[in-house]
């Protein structure tokens, strides 16, 4: 068994956006800008208020980043300024408990 | 024609595109994984672009010449007749009628391959350098339609990203990649692949026709918010560009199955390069008309009636 409970872990976030397809090559250029340190992606189906599920050609993708609380609030700023009056996008946060903080980049709480 | 048209409805290619549609209909649970669609549109795509590439290493030049200067023509023109039959007499928005002209003017891969086909069937054997001719009409209608969006005011997406999705997109890459290919190689070099990219080519065909049956199908749920109007442009506009098509083929020395392919051709409406550009474009415009138009409407109806009919406009202005 690995040893969890004597591992630190710190609290990051956890930002998904659902979106589609058409916005996945700029949006993970712009969060990467923005100080993501990586990201996964999924390919995903789902229907919505604006019906982009229907198409093949409109078929959805799910990225998920893991991220300081700073660069979360940019991220989610970003995708609502940019794709919420016009895209299928749905986007999410929440707080996760990560191994190996360091790996997501500066975090205020870690100083 | 009657005989074309009945061949044309009998052959497996609109049958399982029929079939398609009926498992839509009785909410069958047959799904065509996404993989698998995107192999075969990858293997469609190349393969025409191959065959095209090894006929064209093998036509003088002078052959081909007029035809691509008068299919670009099209291309420029038939994105102008749309937006203004839109606005005009459709009354639309200029965003989305900017947006189903891109459409319009472009070309769809699957009906090229359809009318190819049956034009064959019928005993006109078209030339074969005609994908060519595919890749020529494919991106200038999308740029028209967006330079009308871009020039009549502010736009929310973006005119370089449209730009690089327009010229870097897999069919144009796989199409003129293929031609490429097939034109390197020769007709002796392309023997080796013949067996998996020409003879299974209908095979491959009838299973990618399954799939358009059901994304056709699945379309005609929007058919209600399109209205009456774009209904009755999704028939009427591709008769005329058609026509048009099926002349400048002639006049520019095609053959009457060649000048039936390119009205088919010209008639048809894009479905995957045109959305995919416009979508980053013009994200203002509403998928549901141009996606519904072009994938429920149009392209059913060049399945079914359209290609005979241009083959009998073709015949009638060249036989």
């Amino acid at each position: 068994m690995y040893p969890l409970r004597t591992m630190k872990t710190v609290t990051y976030r956890l930002v998904t956006i659902v979106a589609e397809r058409s916005v996945r090559d700029r949006l993970l250029t712009s969060i990467h800008q923005l100080g993501a340190t990586g990201h996964t992606l999924y390919d995903v189906k789902g229907e919505g208020t604006r019906h982009a599920g229907f198409s093949r050609e409109a078929a959805s993708v799910k990225i998920e980043v893991v991220v300081s609380p700073e660069v979360a609030e940019k991220v989610v700023d970003h995708v609502a300024e940019k794709y919420f009056a016009h895209h299928s996008v749905i986007v999410y946060v929440q707080d996760v408990e990560v191994v190996r903080g360091s790996k997501y980049g500066p975090h205020n709480e870690e100083a | 024609m009657a005989d074309v048209l009945l061949a044309s409805l009998l052959s497996p290619v609109v049958l399982a595109f029929v079939l398609g549609a009926v498992a839509v209909a009785v909410r069958s649970d047959l799904e065509i994984p996404e993989p698998l669609y995107q192999a075969l549109s990858i293997y469609l795509l190349l393969a025409i672009g191959l065959k095209g590439g090894s006929a064209l290493s093998v036509t003088p030049l002078a052959d081909v010449a007029w035809p691509v200067l008068g299919t670009l023509g099209l291309g420029i023109l038939t994105p102008i007749i749309a937006y203004n039959v839109l606005r005009r007499l459709g009354k639309m928005d200029r965003t989305n009628a900017a947006a189903l002209a891109a459409h319009y003017g472009s070309v769809s891969a699957v009906t090229f391959i359809a009318a190819q086909t049956v034009v064959a069937l019928a005993g006109y054997p078209p030339e074969g350098f005609l994908p060519a001719l595919v890749a020529v009409l494919e991106v200038p209608a999308i740029i028209v339609g967006l330079l009308i969006a871009y020039s009549r005011g502010e736009r929310a997406g973006s005119w370089q990203e449209a730009m690089k999705e327009v010229v870097t997109g897999k069919s144009i890459v796989l199409l003129i990649g293929g031609m490429a290919m097939g034109w390197i190689a020769g007709k002796d070099g392309m023997a080796p692949v013949e067996p998996f990219f020409i003879h299974g080519f209908q095979g491959a065909l009838t299973l990618f026709l399954l799939d358009m049956g059901m994304t056709a199908a699945r379309r005609l749920r929007d058919l209600k918010a399109v209205g009456v109007f774009l209904v009755a442009f999704g028939i009427l506009m591709p008769i005329v560009h058609g026509a048009l098509g099926v002349w400048v083929g002639l006049a520019t020395g095609l053959s009457v199955g060649g000048a039936a392919v390119l009205g088919a051709m010209v008639s048809s409406a894009s479905y995957i390069a045109a959305p995919a550009a416009i979508r980053v474009g013009l994200p203002e415009a509403n998928p549901a008309y141009y996606l519904t138009a072009s994938l429920g409407i149009t392209f059913p109806f060049n399945l079914t009636l359209g290609i005979p009919l241009y083959l009998a406009i073709a015949q009638w202005l060249g036989g």
